[in-house]
């Protein structure tokens, strides 16, 4: 009987084991090898660790899209978790219409893409987008965001404050539901006001939340790709040559196969240790209940 | 935190507007004439409604067909998908074996894993397979099952009480009939959540079908809207009334399956825990 237990659990997950052997183990080790070669789909050669000196020692466009995604992570990050924060709090408020609201909140999450792309493309052109017209009503001139290099990160840090926030916002609102009222109230009665029962009870409280919220918006940063494609293409001068983006291009369109693949080891890698160092230092501020630490 | 009711009513309403914005000025672009579009500074309410933008759009490259693809891949995937996912999360979530819970963490490891490093094999199967520029690549995948999925899945079927299999064992029903005639009609918020989740991300998908997809006959609408911006992106109203096409479906399913939707994405945060 057990025998036969086993062996259902085993055929019942079975469809997972064989599509990670397919398509999850067996082509991560294909695409560590092909990282050793060079390939373009009809020749490969052995080239040792050349794909990788190359991107760390002469691709300066390697570089340039590590520190286009860093700089998109360290500033969308922070303030798309403050944001996606102060909404889901406004949400958990006792006033009407509640639903109306965080549907309206979270509908821009469910745009598609390349429409968004496209919509954002218009929203930010220079001569009559909405953005612009905003701008010139302050009583500055118009700005080029899409075409001048030292405004294209911010273009896209704007988008993402549209667009990327509802899933992290709902993930808050579970996490404060979740919130017994009795830790208010005990706090309430030891005089607290409301920014310090937010700090004090709310804030560690949710601190696993916010922790998975940190390292998905990390991993989220380095798989910015179909914006990025649709509106700027890479440009101008490389400054929206986001990682996922060049990795895709030199993949697909540059067909260097060896070279792409070294590319999404690095990649591999770096998130890894990212979400190692957020492992480490979250065990200084993320706070379990129940925990015994 | 409990603020006073006006100041919170205010900051409500003062953020709706700024999420809506952008979306009503797509609609009323969508609706512009070529002349008024021309015309500076842009005005949110068009002073002519043009509704023959969208045939237009529609036709200027072929969007039934976009369409009709589309809603081909997202159909077969999201089946394939809630069949899998729901047979590995009644393995996972009944049954004893040595090594579940090892394979269960592989799996959810597998969460974190970028798509990247596996992606240019998987290319490489598919050609050897002379399977470019068809759907198989996109759809044969999805019937292996998919980490995130097998995850809400199996916490849904762990809340079932055992007792019903255990009754219905008793009964004389086999695995497969307490997996299809006991949990999946119990589960039906869940994989609601699940098909919603699927029919979304496929909709929405643009890399795959970029990648192995050529012919504009086999495209999605995605890529088709790509590909439109490409010949047509001066004609900013053609190209909003065609991105509304792309969006409308999306908001649709949202509307109607949004309890289920926002409950998913909520449990999907407590895998953090």
């Amino acid at each position: 009987m057990k025998k036969r237990e086993a062996l259902w659990g085993w055929i019942l997950i079975s469809p997972w084991i064989i599509g990670f052997l397919c398509f999850t183990a067996g082509p991560m080790l294909t695409s560590l090898y092909l990282s050793f070669h060079t390939y373009d789909l009809h020749s490969m050669e052995f080239v040792g660790a050349a794909n990788y000196q190359r991107l760390f020692f002469v691709d300066r466009i390697f570089w340039k899209s590590l520190q286009v995604t860093m700089t998109y992570a360290v500033l969308s990050v922070p303030l798309g978790i403050a944001a996606s924060l102060a909404l889901a709090v406004l949400l958990n408020q006792k006033v009407g219409g509640l639903k109306l609201f965080r549907t309206l909140f979270y509908l821009p999450s469910i745009v598609p893409g390349v429409a968004s792309a496209l919509l954002w493309q218009w929203l930010l052109n220079t001569d009559n987008g909405a953005l612009n017209q905003v701008v010139e009503w302050v009583g500055l001139p118009p700005v080029d965001w899409l075409q001048n290099e030292k405004f294209t990160i911010y273009a896209f840090v704007l988008m993402s404050l549209w667009g990327a926030g509802g899933m992290r916002m709902v993930i808050f609102l579970a996490g404060l539901q979740g919130i017994s009222d009795n830790y208010h109230e005990a706090a309430m009665l030891d005089g607290a006001g409301a920014w310090r029962r937010f700090r004090s009870v709310t804030l560690p409280l949710l601190s696993p939340v916010m922790f998975f919220n940190v390292v998905m918006g990390v991993i989220g940063s380095f798989q910015v790709f179909t914006s990025a494609y649709v509106m700027t293409g890479g440009g101008p001068n490389n400054a929206t040559r986001f990682y996922a983006l060049y990795l895709f291009t030199t993949a697909f369109e540059q067909f260097k196969l060896g070279k792409a693949s070294a590319m999404a080891w690095v990649l591999f890698i770096i998130l890894l240790a990212l979400t190692g160092i957020q492992f480490a230092a979250g065990k200084r501020w993320v706070h379990y209940e129940g925990a015994s630490r | 935190m409990r603020l006073t009711k006006a100041l919170v009513l205010m900051l409500l309403i003062g953020f709706s507007i700024a999420f809506a914005t952008p979306l009503l000025w797509t609609v009323s672009a969508a609706v512009k004439s070529p002349q008024e579009f021309a015309i500076a500074p842009e005005r949110m309410i068009p002073q002519h409604i043009e509704w023959g933008n969208f045939p237009k759009a529609w036709t200027v490259l072929p969007f039934s067909t976009f369409v009709l693809n589309t809603l081909f891949l997202t159909v077969v995937c999201t089946v394939g998908t809630v069949l899998s996912s729901s047979l590995v999360a009644y393995g996972f979530s009944r049954f004893r074996f040595k090594g579940k819970d090892l394979v269960f963490g592989l799996m959810l490891a597998t969460m974190m894993l970028p798509h990247q490093v596996t992606m240019i094999p998987n290319f490489m199967i598919w050609r050897a397979l002379h399977a470019i520029d068809t759907f198989y690549p996109l759809t044969i995948p999805a019937f292996f099952s998919s980490a995130l999925f097998v995850f809400l899945l199996r916490q849904f079927f762990m809340s079932v009480p055992r007792e019903l299999d255990e009754a219905a064992m008793l009964d004389g029903a086999g695995y497969i009939r307490i997996w299809w005639q006991i949990l999946m009609p119990l589960a039906v918020p869940a994989i609601t959540t699940v098909a919603v989740f699927s029919f979304i991300g496929n909709w929405d998908s643009f890399e795959a079908p970029l990648i192995y997809l050529n012919s504009p006959e086999k495209y999605t609408v995605a890529v088709g809207l790509r590909m439109f911006q490409d010949t047509f992106g001066g004609n900013f109203e053609l190209v909003m009334a065609a991105s509304l096409i792309h969006i409308l479906p999306t908001i649709i399913i949202f509307f109607c399956a949004q309890r289920y939707f926002l409950k998913g994405i909520a449990m999907s945060g407590m895998g953090g825990r």
